[in-house]
């Protein structure tokens, strides 16, 4: 682990005590795993202090990883299903950090909304919301923002069809469009493989 | 007296100014914008969700429909994420290719928004001359990669061929006579980089020809001096990066900072506006222009001495050459494989950002060891620019909110994705 980001993570479980429930540095970038409950004291202070500052919040994403692993030898994985990641950046200090919580209720996950403290993540908010359906509680206007007026169900989950449930056409007679339920069929042309270490020498 | 009441308007997604498909829902008090409401996502795709239905490779082509403007840097932000994941180092030849071409991507892109955005301001000539100077950037997409927009040029471990020896000539038509002919050739007689070379010594004096239409026009800058201003605060709150960011003093490049490629052995300079209205976001873009081209010219020189491979010899990620198929069955094998099953990239996670020419384009890549990504989130500056719309224009004139929308330099394909 470089200078720099050591320093991240001991001053982050230095202040952050039992909210940072793991630490994970690879390829030079350092992961820091937070309980959901404390993200929003957690991020305020990646924010507010000095030695951290992460003054710009750059991305924040939903995950589903229902069906991670699930072509592996193990099977799926364990664990929460849903996760948020927050893509941090310091501009004073150069660095950059990743968060990522796991939302406890797979049904209906939730997390505290951080738009008051980088009032950025609002879109983000709305669009992880809209593609996963995770719930950020606090967030002043919580509407679906990239799918369709009226879309049902959220599509970047990892049980939600490519292909959809709906298509759209034009219907002469009723002199409208009109949805119906879709006619193309899934169809996969290159199989999902996982090849473990070392396949194929 | 008459009753004065709020309109709510709708603005595009049919309008000439709208950008593409963006529907803004104003709430209006007489000329005076009270709300922005945007509604995105007509152009809204599901590249994420269809590039973790694909083989890493295949979803290169994707990315250059994500900013329709700037299609080569999106593809390196791509690439980039997964030569992270895998460990693979670019050749040198490959990586000065990708920063001549990311620059040569710059222009085409301030170009573009140069055009529009004083097009939707009231300046016609403008947009005819920006046009001018992209027809033959390009002819270089065209000759690198046969395709004029949507290049596909970049591959993860390098770029899918050498830079071209000769480029494609004009030929005489009922539009053009031969002395017309014999003068556009003129500057394709040699090899692209000679091309590209004879740009770079006729662009600066093009900008200076943009910024006498412009810079000190009253017009011009009545409509943009004073609008849309953003404090350094702000606009990292907002998340703003790019030029939109350094419009408001903040001398912040990934370039620079966090250089990538071979940007470090690059000499250039960061334009940094001071008062963070529409007029400095505009002067920092113009003086990127000519920053770019500075770059340019640097590579052209180290690419004319240096030649070399511009992508990786390891079969399993970049396939072998044709002729060597012919002959060898353990190319053909790895052609193959590489076709119908494409490589697994070991499990983790990346991101990888690049400055992009509005801002701050990152690919943060989940792999589960698979050869097709887990999830795939593309962070566009397009996105979090046009979610500061509402605070940009309240206040300001129904007029205001068109400069705004020119100045964040919105491409819908970019904020849909």
């Amino acid at each position: 682990m470089t200078a720099s980001l050591q320093a991240i993570a001991e001053r982050a479980t230095e202040k952050f005590g039992e909210s940072v429930t793991g630490v994970t540095e690879r390829l030079g970038e350092l992961t820091l795993e937070v309980r959901p409950g404390d993200i929003r004291a957690v991020c305020q202070g990646m924010r507010d202090d000095s030695r951290l500052a992460f003054e710009q919040l750059i991305d924040l994403c939903g995950v589903d990883y229902l069906a991670y692993r699930q072509e592996s030898a193990q099977g799926p994985r364990k664990g929460p299903r849903f996760a948020v990641v927050y893509h941090l950046l310091s501009i004073k200090h150069n660095r950059r950090l990743r968060l990522r919580a796991f939302p406890e209720d797979d049904e209906m996950p939730i997390i505290d909304s951080v738009v008051d403290i980088w009032n950025s993540a609002d879109w983000y908010e709305r669009e992880a919301f809209d593609l996963f359906g995770i719930m950020f509680e606090g967030h002043p206007d919580l509407r679906r923002i990239l799918t369709d007026y009226g879309f049902i169900g959220h599509p970047f989950r990892k049980d939600f069809p490519l292909s959809g449930h709906v298509e759209m056409r034009y219907d002469p007679e009723k002199q409208r469009v009109v949805y119906q339920p879709v006619s193309i069929e899934p169809r996969m042309l290159v199989p999902r493989v996982i090849r473990e270490e070392g396949y194929g020498g | 007296m008459a009753e004065i009441r709020n309109y709510t308007m709708n603005f595009g997604p049919q309008h000439p100014a709208a950008h593409g498909v963006l529907r803004l829902v104003l709430e209006l008090d007489g000329e005076v914008i009270e709300r922005v409401d945007p509604h995105i996502g007509l152009l809204h795709r599901a590249t994420e969700k269809l590039a973790e239905s694909k083989m890493y490779s295949q979803s290169i082509g994707y990315m250059d429909r994500l900013d329709y403007v700037s299609m080569m840097c999106n593809e390196h932000a791509y690439v980039m994420a997964m030569e992270k994941l895998l460990g693979v180092e670019v050749p040198l030849r490959a990586q000065y290719i990708r920063v001549m071409f990311d620059e040569i991507t710059r222009i085409l892109n301030h170009l573009l928004w140069l055009g529009a955005h004083a097009l939707d301001v009231g300046a016609m000539t403008i947009f005819l001359y920006a046009f001018r100077e992209r027809e033959d950037l390009m002819d270089c997409y065209e000759a690198v990669s046969g395709a004029r927009l949507h290049a596909t040029y970049y591959r993860i471990g390098g770029v899918y061929r050498d830079l071209p020896e000769s480029m494609p000539q004009y030929e005489a038509s009922k539009w053009h006579n031969e002395k017309e002919v014999a003068r556009m050739n003129r500057p394709r007689q040699g090899s692209l980089l000679d091309f590209i070379w004879d740009f770079t010594e006729r662009f600066p004096a093009c900008v200076d020809e943009y910024e006498t239409l412009l810079t000190d026009n009253r017009i011009w800058k009545q409509r943009l001096v004073g609008i849309g201003e953003v404090s350094p605060e702000r606009a990292l709150q907002l998340g703003f990066t790019g030029p939109m960011l350094r419009g408001s003093g903040v001398a912040w490049d990934l370039r620079k900072k966090q250089p990538y490629e071979v940007y470090d052995r690059m000499d250039f300079d960061i334009p940094v506006g001071t008062n963070g209205d529409c007029y400095d976001r505009y002067l920092v873009r113009m003086e990127e222009m000519r920053q770019a081209n500075r770059i340019i010219r640097q590579c052209v020189e180290w690419l004319r001495k240096n030649p070399g491979p511009v992508i990786v010899q390891d079969h399993k990620i970049a396939p072998p050459e044709r002729e060597t198929m012919k002959n060898d069955m353990e190319s053909l094998i790895h052609h193959f494989k590489l076709f119908t099953e494409g490589f697994c990239i070991p499990e983790g996670e990346a991101y990888a950002g690049i400055e992009h020419p509005k801002g701050e384009f990152g690919v943060y890549v989940i792999s589960d060891g698979a050869n097709k990504p887990y999830r795939v989130k593309l962070r566009t500056p397009g996105f979090a620019h046009l979610m500061s719309i509402h605070e940009m224009t309240r206040g300001h004139m129904l007029a205001d909110l068109v400069a705004v929308i020119g100045t964040q330099d919105l491409v819908l394909g970019d904020i849909d994705r």
